[in-house]
């Protein structure tokens, strides 16, 4: 899809209400980037100016320090890309130690990403998390198909995702955003099962199942055999998933799934999306984001339009 | 460290299946080290998800050169790319080679293109010393006559012997080793795994030093997305992942944990 709201019209939409409130979190504009794409902040921060983006999500922190998967990891695609890093992560207590002062100097809403492999340890991060300053809010990963236990076997079953999500709101004040796997018969069914357990806000979507065989050798290609796609590949999954997940619960929806311009980021919105998130494309452009940006808002002026929140979930009937 | 729209100035073609190009990028340029790589977006691609990273070749007067060997889908689309066409450039990135060895030899080893970094390395020591040069066949030895220049001592190895000595380049430097055992070299190698492990090996038996540069697939190239990371010895004695990308690609030969 050609990219029209490319951020080349500089001067367009000046006066427009670009900021969002999502369940609590005041961001400048809806356009965050996404856990595992932005390291923990520093790994850009000379390529991005970070105080402009509407938020960051940090990499997925658990309890403990892991070690990750073996390589390979990753495996471009034609359109995007599979991994399989197994959520690498130096463990809540060094994050806090060796990230937070950082992320702390920068005028951005900082959203943890947690994961755990049993609910007690869901519980331990965010505990730990709970009285640090300067973060806005937690990510609860219930989908990564990249650990065997954990992860993605309480983003499957509503009930597992459900006791997940109510253990950790016990635990936390921060705003409680459980991101969802598109790999489930039901979208709305997750995305209700996780509202009623307290969920402030949900984000959608993790990757996609997936795999690649070298044929030469006959070998698959990630040393973990499967791994998780993103990309430009997924992005039309997203845009279902993000409706079917929109019309089912009340909560604010962080859309995302292979955002590489405007474009895609005001698709996901009209779906229902109430901000956006960038992935994969960080890797290509860095300056994604800011470019979506920009995109929104020449989209909004073109569209006699004032506000950026008046974009969610405008989708029309056919 | 810059982002930067890079005109191609000029392809050279050193061999079949080899190119040299020279792209415009004062930024980069002006603060590439050796052994630092840009982060190359080709335009026009769009299936192309990810960046490819290239070692630097040359930097001067606003230009660097890259030099590669078109071996899949990012070096193929960019073999078609002409003088005038722009790609975007993200460098210089990583961690280059330490370039201060007061007093001591540098000996360099280089496998086909892993030359590129050391032939920019040779141009910014302040000694003189000895390059081996190896690969497959004679199409596959590169940047000679950069050397030549810089009056360095060449020695080439090929696995068919159609140049130089006939064998693994690492072998023709072991041999250079045991006869000159009086001259305590830093190595400097970049090359395929198998050779850089060798190189480790005669490295370490002999007490020297050698800064190795490695090649990895990478995702982001600045140490977000931990796909290029490789397996290293802290100076504490634990295991664990550094990245390439951005703690590397150069490492000492003792850091690096060989699978």
């Amino acid at each position: 899809m050609p990219c029209k709201y490319d951020g080349n019209m500089s001067n367009a939409g000046k006066n427009l209400d670009m900021t969002v409130d999502l369940a609590g979190i005041r961001m400048k504009n809806p356009v965050m980037v996404a856990s595992g794409t932005f390291g923990y902040g520093p790994e850009y921060a000379d390529f991005v100016n970070l105080s402009e983006l509407g938020a960051i999500v940090v990499k997925g922190i658990s309890a403990e320090p892991c070690e990750g998967n073996p390589v390979p990891r990753m495996v471009e695609v034609k359109s995007g890309l599979v991994n399989a890093i197994g959520l690498q992560n130096p463990g809540v207590a060094k994050f806090i130690k060796e990230y937070m002062p950082f992320l702390r100097k920068h005028d951005v809403p900082v959203i943890v990403n947690i994961w755990g492999k049993s609910v007690e340890e869901y519980e331990r991060v965010a505990g730990c998390l709970n009285d640090v300053e300067g973060i806005a809010g937690l990510e609860v990963n219930i989908s990564c198909p990249n650990i065997k236990e954990g992860g993605i076997a309480f983003g499957t079953d509503p009930k597992s995702a459900g006791r997940v999500v109510s253990a950790v709101r016990k635990q936390t004040r921060l705003t409680l955003i459980p991101k969802l796997s598109p790999n489930v018969p039901d979208i709305g069914v997750m995305a209700r099962a996780v509202e009623d357990a307290g969920a402030d806000a949900v984000s959608l979507i993790n990757t996609m199942p997936a795999m690649v065989i070298d044929i030469e050798t006959r070998k698959p290609v990630l040393a973990n055999t499967v791994g998780g796609l993103s990309g430009p590949a997924v992005h039309p999954v997203a845009v279902k998933l993000v409706w079917e997940a929109w019309k089912a619960v009340k909560i604010p929806i962080i859309g995302m799934g292979g955002i590489t311009c405007a474009e895609e980021a005001i698709e996901l919105m009209i779906a229902g999306a109430s901000a956006v998130a960038v992935g994969t494309a960080n890797f290509t452009d860095p300056s994604t984001a800011s470019r979506v940006v920009k995109g929104i808002r020449e989209y909004l002026a073109r569209h006699g339009m004032a506000c950026v929140k008046d974009l969610t979930g405008s989708i029309k009937t056919r | 460290m810059n982002i930067e729209q890079a005109q191609i100035k000029e392809v050279q073609k050193p061999g079949e299946q080899y190119r040299i190009i020279v792209l415009n990028c004062p930024a980069i340029a002006g603060s590439a080290a050796p052994g630092q790589f840009v982060h190359m977006l080709l335009p026009g691609l769009k299936d192309i998800t990810l960046r490819r990273p290239f070692s630097i070749f040359k930097a001067e007067d606003g230009n660097i050169a890259i030099l590669y060997k078109i071996v899949g889908r990012g070096t193929s689309a960019l073999s078609m790319l002409a003088a005038g066409d722009e790609v975007d450039l993200m460098g210089p990135l990583g961690k280059g080679f330490p370039c201060d060895i007061a007093g001591e030899i540098p000996v360099l080893v280089a496998g086909g293109y892993g030359v590129a970094p050391l032939a920019f390395l040779a141009k910014r020591l302040k000694t003189q010393g000895v390059i081996f040069i190896g690969g497959a066949s004679a199409a596959d030895i590169l940047c000679v006559k950069e050397f030549e220049k810089l009056n360095w001592e060449i020695r080439i190895a090929t696995e068919d012997g159609s140049m130089g000595d006939k064998g693994l380049v690492t072998e023709v430097l072991k041999a250079w080793l045991d006869k000159n055992p009086e001259r305590r070299p830093v190595l400097y190698a970049c090359g395929p795994d198998g050779m850089l492990k060798a190189v480790s090996g005669l490295a370490v038996d002999r007490d020297l030093k050698a800064w190795l540069s490695l090649d990895k697939h990478m995702g982001c190239g600045v140490g977000a997305c931990l796909a290029c990371v490789q397996k290293l010895k802290f100076p504490d004695g634990h295991t664990g992942w550094g990245r390439v990308c951005k703690d590397g690609p150069v490492f000492e030969a003792r850091e690096i944990v060989w699978n």
